[in-house]
């Protein structure tokens, strides 16, 4: 009997020391891809630089709100407990200063410090990994032109056994796999270059696919859409034509939509408003093309079948009354809306997602499209969160979800409660 | 376009599958339509409303108003609300929208009745004298002398929910509500008490408005103390 259990520890303890080695060679050290080992300087590449981390929204996470630029101190909500985006300024202290153009590289394709830690992928190098040697030290040119800010970074506030190094190696060597991707010789250079924006620099799939229970994002190359960790707000599918596909819009409304948030079949709103006011509407029209062309080509998945909606008579009666004296003097009396203030609810994917999550933010608080100089006076939708009560809001959207042909899951109060 | 030939055009409209909105009255290209948002809270063309805390904005100084949207847009000051509304907004757009309602001149409601009188004399003799002692300024030195607010950036005091008062003291005195540095109204709040607060704020929401409410065009005396939010010509 002892004789079985010592052999069964120690093939117990065997496997263990094959898995961490597994773990060690998957998540083994790799030297920094080739590149310069100064850090550019040129005006060129400055300004480059300063392009690709707009384009990058790197500010989103870098630039607290009314602080310094890039001098750290964001606060990033995950499951796992609160990450602090860093001081990239080039202070030698607390930002960035000691570090060389082969270490920037290093953080970005490989997602560790200038120490050889690995580093929470809620900076996204699993996206990150695929842009250019290049691009990396452009950016590292651009961090290097800043004001050097002395501000310490804030301690992460990860729970324990998230925030150790070898939970870290678990979870690269199950889910990250470094290194860029070919470009795809059957396509044209466009989409190329649109697909590496949108999975590299742009990381679209941190928000618009879902995560599995570690975080990780699962198959996050097709951006089937996916709730927001730690925020309210449902991140459509890019590849569904009921959600926010765009494969059969013309390019150039893809393109309006990115760059002034607002096009003839829809706007952004929430965080991806925040999205196109800080970082799409500064990129260049060709990338912006790139970035709809490689959309475009995304699957178009029509929506799953489903039995007919039952709906509460009483609760489309209320809504009803209650869309006539709040809501048609914007929306129109079918919703047809008002185009250049007001979008439409009839036939609005927004309205009819699957989830009302986004729906009940913008009825509580209300909102406006981003400011950009496409559209810089833009109008917006006033709150109704302290005008009313949660089975009133409940009643009113489920008539938006039943009304002129939208034909969408109602809404009872407990939604609203757990959305609002 | 005769009624007969409209309500055609709208039929015809809906019969193309178009929108019915070829009928519909334009959406105003106005400032009034672009506000909306504001006025859900801060009442019809920003008047306070009834509801006990949202701060009247109409007829307030252009400079502040766009300060604080600014604030909230920056994270100076603290209300979800307002941060989600401004937040991808610029400061040309903020700017047009504070000049919009400190344009508005409006009629104020009646003052609200004094809860307590003991209360409402501690106040008055605060905002009217202040306390040397603390190193406290009266209100009526940087509010003006009919604590209607100066231009182009201090707001009046007057014509407030008491509650609002109380709220935005206590948010300065406990660091909530921030200005541009150095902020002077952080440094007061600070050498208030809990008590001289609730004072100030009951003699204030109680106060009648003079009969003319607009904001002072200029101080007798430079400011008492260095404000961030002010133009540097106005601070000693």
């Amino acid at each position: 009997m002892r004789r079985i259990l010592r052999r069964l520890l120690l093939a117990l303890g065997g496997l263990l020391a094959v898995l961490c080695a597994l773990v060690l060679w998957l998540d083994r050290p790799r030297a920094p891809q080739a590149g310069s080992d100064a850090p550019a300087t040129s005006p060129d590449a400055v300004a480059r630089g300063a392009y690709l981390a707009r384009a990058g929204n790197c500010a989103a996470c870098h630039t607290a709100r009314g602080g310094a630029p890039f001098a750290g101190g964001v606060p990033i909500d995950t499951p796992f407990g609160v990450v602090y985006g860093s001081n990239l300024t080039p202070d030698p202290e607390t930002g960035l200063g000691r570090w060389s153009a082969a270490d920037f590289r290093r953080a970005m394709h490989d997602g560790r410090s200038r120490d050889g830690r690995r580093l929470y992928p809620a900076f996204p190098y699993p996206n990150f990994t695929r842009i250019p040697p290049a691009d990396a030290d452009a950016l590292f040119a651009y961090l290097r032109s800043l004001a050097p800010v002395r501000q310490p970074n804030r301690a992460h506030a990860v729970r324990f056994p998230y925030d150790t190094q070898p939970a870290l190696a678990v979870w690269r060597a199950l889910f990250f796999r470094p290194g860029r991707e070919p470009p795809d010789p059957a396509r044209a250079p466009e989409w190329n270059r649109g697909r590496d924006l949108v999975h590299g620099l742009g990381h679209c799939d941190a928000c618009h696919a879902p995560r599995n229970v570690l975080g990780a994002t699962s198959r996050a190359l097709e951006l089937g859409g996916g709730l927001i960790p730690m925020q309210k707000w449902y991140a459509p599918s890019l590849a569904a034509s009921h959600e926010a596909g765009v494969a059969g819009w013309p390019v150039d409304e893809v393109v309006a939509l990115l760059k002034t948030g607002v096009a003839p079949r829809g706007s952004v709103q929430g965080p991806m408003a925040e999205v196109v006011f800080r970082s799409l509407q500064h990129l260049s029209d060709g990338d912006l093309r790139a970035m709809a062309s490689y959309l475009q080509s995304l699957s178009s998945a029509p929506p799953e079948p489903h039995d007919p909606i039952v709906r509460e008579r009483s609760q489309m009666a209320r809504g009803a009354e209650l869309y006539e004296t709040h809501c048609a003097g914007c929306h129109g009396k079918q919703g047809e809306g008002a185009p250049g203030a007001y979008p439409a609810l009839a036939g609005n994917r927004g309205v009819t997602l699957g989830t009302p999550t986004n729906l009940v933010r913008v009825l509580v608080h209300g909102g406006y499209l981003p400011a950009t100089a496409g559209n810089p006076r833009p109008f917006g939708m006033p709150p109704f969160g302290h005008v009313l009560d949660d089975a009133d809001m409940a009643a009113l959207l489920t008539y938006l979800r039943g009304a002129w042909g939208n034909d969408a899951q109602p809404v009872w109060p407990v939604d609203v409660l757990r959305w609002r | 376009m005769s009624a007969p030939a409209c309500s055609r055009a709208v039929v015809a409209a809906a019969g193309l599958g178009l929108a019915a909105w070829a009928a519909a009255a334009p959406v105003p290209d106005t400032l009034a339509e672009r506000t909306r948002p504001c006025t859900a809270c801060h009442g019809e063309q920003g008047r306070a409303t009834r509801d006990g805390f949202f701060p009247r904005i109409a007829g307030k100084p252009a400079g502040y108003l766009f300060n604080q949207l600014v604030n909230f847009r920056d994270g100076r000051r603290a209300n979800q609300a307002m941060t989600f509304l401004v937040k991808d907004l610029t400061d040309a757009y903020l700017l047009e929208m504070a000049g919009h309602f400190a344009a508005l001149d409006l009629p104020y409601p009646p003052a609200v009745p004094v809860r307590s009188a003991a209360e409402a004399a501690r106040g008055e003799a605060l905002a009217l004298r202040g306390d040397p002692a603390r190193r406290l300024p009266a209100c009526t030195a940087c509010h003006g002398e009919r604590l209607t607010g100066v231009l182009p950036a201090v707001p009046g005091l007057l014509g407030l929910p008491r509650d609002y008062l109380v709220g935005q003291l206590g948010a300065w005195r406990t660091g909530q509500r921030r200005a541009a540095e150095p902020d002077c109204m952080a440094e007061l709040a600070q050498r208030l008490t809990g008590d001289d607060l609730v004072a100030l704020a009951t003699w204030l929401a109680a106060r009648p408005l003079p009969s003319d409410a607009k904001p002072a065009a200029a101080l007798p005396e430079p400011l008492p103390m260095r404000c961030g939010s002010q133009p540097p010509a106005a601070a000693r």
